[in-house]
């Protein structure tokens, strides 16, 4: 009885010892820390970010949605408001239309009469304060105009920094790359 | 010193209907929802004698977010990041006994490399909350190193479901008739490599905590909980298998293509938090086993049904589906009455059963026991308050 | 003027005053290494980013850290006797101060040699359970009350085993006095207690653990039982002094078992003073070490270890000691 007590706890010492030495290991071996600001990590390719549109193989300054709505139907958090302007039937009365019919927007619409005028997309607002991210508005698209973005970085003070303005973003990116 | 106010327990709702027994020298100790070792919002009320709780009794509701009733205004799709949402720590579990219901409902026919995929996220994912069980199980008996080591391997797995599910925590990554992405090489090749990585690391965690006196000392012969009193209150997973009744959803009705994996169902018959600790420990082990049966003969094939449905309309009728998650059965029993969204969803949780046995198995324990036996349950409170 | 004050004032002042200061640095230096050690286990830097760029690895972190408890709002719960609620940290760390007294750091260093040295610092040493106590008490908290019992239970049964283990070397050495024993003992490290009293040195030291209230015997703040034990209640400048107490009853604790059985200052080549501190780190390194290792053990198995292995091996070892001093 005692001879087992006492082995049972001679054990338990050498195992407190054993658990000493794996941290002691640990201790020496490297550090695996990403040190943020300096060093970031790399893996983020398939990260599921904020949804943002897709350019138009066109023209790089226009989304490739065509406003049909199936992502605002879709989305559970109802995060994702668009709005378009409906296409008429005369070119002349486009540039007309009342928007600020920058060159960009001219440019496209110059080639645009050719087939059938597709709705103009005229805000894309995606509300990220309510969005869940399960990517289903990129499933859904029909013309595969969204995409998700790789923007982890984010932060703000007020929500209204994450009502983030899809359109002016894709127009922002274009001019990047032009530049 | 007003001793009046000491032992006052006029608190609110709960503290007011749980009145002290006729004995005097008793104290009320609300334990949470806001306390190191209830993990999130769970509260419980305890009357202690010393050291020696009495009576405890959880007190629910801190989290409860509607998630059945969500299911009965939104359509099919809609609901599909929801389940993933209350258990997130075994979010791929959720997520497919939510699809897999759907289309047990419709009759769909999955892809057989879809399954495949399904199998081995999911039993990632399985890997990933039994680490962090084991981290946080480690905290709550004052141990905070293992928790870094198992984050360390957890961030490593995560990091392959990121690429090939796009989130880190709450996914929603299965669809109906299939997933939403196909895996690539590089994630086979990246899995191989985490498995054979896991393997010494297990060691490393027997040598560190397993084997430890202190810690053996801590679990072994704590909480007690037979098989009977398992099956009054209709526990289940490690909870259930630490009793010694090997019933595990995966081998008792098989779903999916777990049928054609060999592995071992862990139970031990010690009912106690070792048994159950083990059992998880053990578990982890048989995952890898089968995600690597799994790679081994991935077929080729399409990730998703060609003609998936986009807004399934499951006809009148209603299914139930049962799967295993890291806590225990996860069921979805589905009402549908052919409409775009469901009739009526309920969600079986684990985690709610598990919690109920805790009032019976405290009594008369010590607080520090109650803590390992809470801990040893693996609770997760979102998932219980759904 | 100053001919009316005995010398003997003067020194004991300045050594308070230099002692304040050393409990200080000791703590200053003590939370950065057990961060940098809990970091380096975790295989994480600890801190890292506290200060500008000439100040790397984070060094300013303690700095950093003392400036916030400075700045804490002090905080008095409601029902709380506030009079023992804040009496009780100044009592925690002012007898940690006095023990520093005789503590012989080197051969001439030390502020007040006396004889009753080692009663000196045991007696006072006990005050902090009356401090903890007090503390628990007095915040009006369920969850302090128990830590204020765990302690008391805890902190008398654990002076027993190392009362009997002191005892063991001073039956050795026949005398008190710190430096004595100190100077008793060789260069060489085969010339120290620890060769003549292993199993003292391993009950002291698991008893110096318990006492200051360190893991893996921390039952009195046991954060995930507890919330915080017996300082749940105390914000800022309360709270720092409990902190502060624990560096420098953990600093004593090394202090003493580096002179009952490492030989305190003696060691070879090297001025006693490098050799003292020397022996103290290690000794505090093992015991950050111990906490980042091991779980914390349950509170009837802390008193079992305490009433059913410690105090009967140390009386075995007193009974042994006593028996070879006969022969």
């Amino acid at each position: 009885m005692i001879v087992k007590s006492l082995r049972e706890t001679m054990l338990g010492m050498w195992s407190l010892l054993v658990g000493m030495k794996v941290t002691a290991v640990n201790f020496k071996s490297t550090q695996i820390t990403v040190h943020y600001p300096r060093e970031v990590v790399h893996s983020l390719e398939g990260y599921r970010g904020h949804i943002e549109l897709v350019p138009s193989d066109e023209d790089p300054y226009k989304p490739k949605c065509i406003a049909c709505n199936n992502c605002v139907r879709i989305c559970p958090s109802a995060c994702i408001s668009l709005t378009a302007i409906k296409p008429k039937k005369k070119a002349a009365e486009k540039t007309e239309a009342p928007d600020s019919a920058d060159e960009v927007k001219t440019k496209g619409k110059k080639e645009a009469p050719a087939k059938k005028a597709k709705p103009e997309l005229e805000s894309f607002v995606c509300d990220y304060n309510y969005c869940c991210l399960c990517g289903l508005c990129v499933q859904s698209c029909p013309t595969g105009a969204l995409r998700y973005s790789s923007n982890v970085y984010l932060a703000g003070f007020t929500r209204q920094e994450f009502v983030l303005d899809l359109l002016s973003r894709l127009q922002n990116q274009a001019q990047k790359k032009e530049q | 010193m007003n001793l009046d106010l000491r032992l006052d327990t006029s608190g609110d709702f709960y503290a007011r209907k749980f009145q002290p027994t006729k004995r005097e020298d008793t104290l009320i100790l609300n334990m949470g929802p806001q306390h190191p070792s209830t993990h999130g919002v769970l509260r419980i009320i305890l009357e202690i004698d010393g050291e020696y709780i009495l009576r405890a009794e959880p007190v629910l509701g801190y989290i409860h977010r509607m998630h059945e009733k969500m299911a009965e205004v939104m359509s099919y799709p809609q609901y599909l990041p929801n389940p993933a949402r209350t258990d997130y720590l075994h979010g791929l579990a959720w997520n497919w006994a939510h699809v897999a219901a759907v289309e047990r409902l419709m009759g769909l026919e999955v892809p057989e490399r879809a399954e495949y995929i399904r199998v081995i996220t999911c039993e990632l994912n399985r890997i990933t909350s039994h680490l962090l069980w084991w981290g946080a199980y480690l905290l709550d008996l004052g141990a905070f190193t293992p928790i870094m080591y198992a984050f360390d391997d957890r961030e490593r797995i995560q990091d392959i479901l990121q690429r090939i599910t796009g989130s880190r925590l709450t996914y929603c990554y299965y669809r109906f008739g299939g997933v939403s992405n196909d895996i690539d090489d590089r994630f086979i090749e990246e899995t191989r490599k985490q498995c054979s990585r896991m393997k010494p690391r297990f060691k490393m965690f027997k040598d560190l905590v397993t084997d430890n006196f202190i810690l053996r000392k801590r679990v072994e012969e704590i909480g007690e909980i037979p098989a009977d009193t398992c099956r009054k209150y209709g526990a289940t997973g490690p909870v259930l298998r630490g009793s010694g009744v090997p019933y595990d959803v995966r081998r008792a009705e098989p779903y999916s293509v777990y049928d054609r994996f060999d592995f071992n169902i862990p139970s031990y018959d010690t009912c106690d938090a070792m048994g159950r600790y083990l059992v998880r420990m053990d578990e982890m082990q048989e995952s890898i086993k089968i995600i690597e049966q799994a790679l081994d003969t991935l077929p080729e094939g399409d990730y998703i049904m060609p003609k998936a449905p986009k807004k399934p309309k499951p006809p009148a009728g209603d299914v139930y589906f049962a799967l295993e998650g890291a806590r225990g059965k996860i069921g979805f029993h589905l009402v549908s009455d052919g409409d775009k969204s469901p009739y009526r969803l309920k969600l079986r949780a684990p985690g709610f059963s598990n919690l109920s046995l805790f009032s019976e198995v405290s009594e008369g324990v010590l607080i520090a026991d109650a803590v390992s036996i809470l801990g040893s349950l693996d609770l997760v409170i979102p998932e219980i308050d759904r | 003027m100053i001919e009316a004050i005995p010398t003997q004032f003067i020194i004991i002042f300045v050594g308070l005053l230099a002692v304040m200061a050393f409990v200080g640095l000791n703590a200053i230096v003590l939370v950065y290494l057990e961060r940098k050690v809990a970091g380096f286990i975790h295989r994480r830097p600890g801190p890292y980013e506290v200060g500008p760029p000439c100040f790397p690895h984070g060094i300013l972190q303690p700095f950093a850290d003392g400036l916030k408890l400075v700045g804490k709002q002090l905080f008095t719960p409601r029902g709380a006797d506030s009079i023992l609620f804040w009496l009780a940290p100044m009592i925690s760390i002012a007898p940690a101060i006095v023990c520093f007294i005789v503590i012989p750091f080197g051969p001439h260093l030390q502020i007040v040699n006396t004889n009753v040295g080692l009663v000196l610092i045991l007696a006072f040493t006990g005050i902090n359970v009356l401090a903890l106590c007090l503390a628990g008490w007095a915040s009006q908290n369920k969850y302090g009350l128990i830590g204020a019992a765990r302690d008391i239970s805890q902190g008398v049964a654990y002076e027993i085993p190392l009362l009997l283990v002191v005892l063991s070397v001073v039956f050795m050495t026949g005398t008190f006095n710190l430096f004595d024993i100190a100077d008793g003992q060789g260069a060489w490290p085969w010339q120290w207690y620890i060769f003549y009293q292993p199993l003292a040195f391993v009950i002291f030291f698991i008893c110096a653990l318990a006492e200051t209230n360190r893991n893996p015997f921390d039952l009195p703040e046991a954060e995930s039982e507890l919330t915080a034990g017996f300082h749940t209640e105390y914000s800022g400048m309360g709270f720092a002094c409990f902190f502060l107490a624990e560096y420098a009853y953990m600093v004593v604790a090394s202090c003493i078992i580096a002179i009952l059985f490492l030989g305190g200052f003696q060691g070879p080549v090297l001025p006693g003073v490098w050799w003292f501190l020397a022996k103290v780190y290690v000794l505090l390194l093992i015991m950050i070490w111990i906490r980042w290792t091991f779980p914390r053990v349950r509170f009837d198995q802390l008193l079992n270890i305490c009433w059913k292995w410690l105090i009967p091996l140390a009386v075995l070892n007193l009974l042994i000691t006593l028996a070879v001093i006969a022969i």
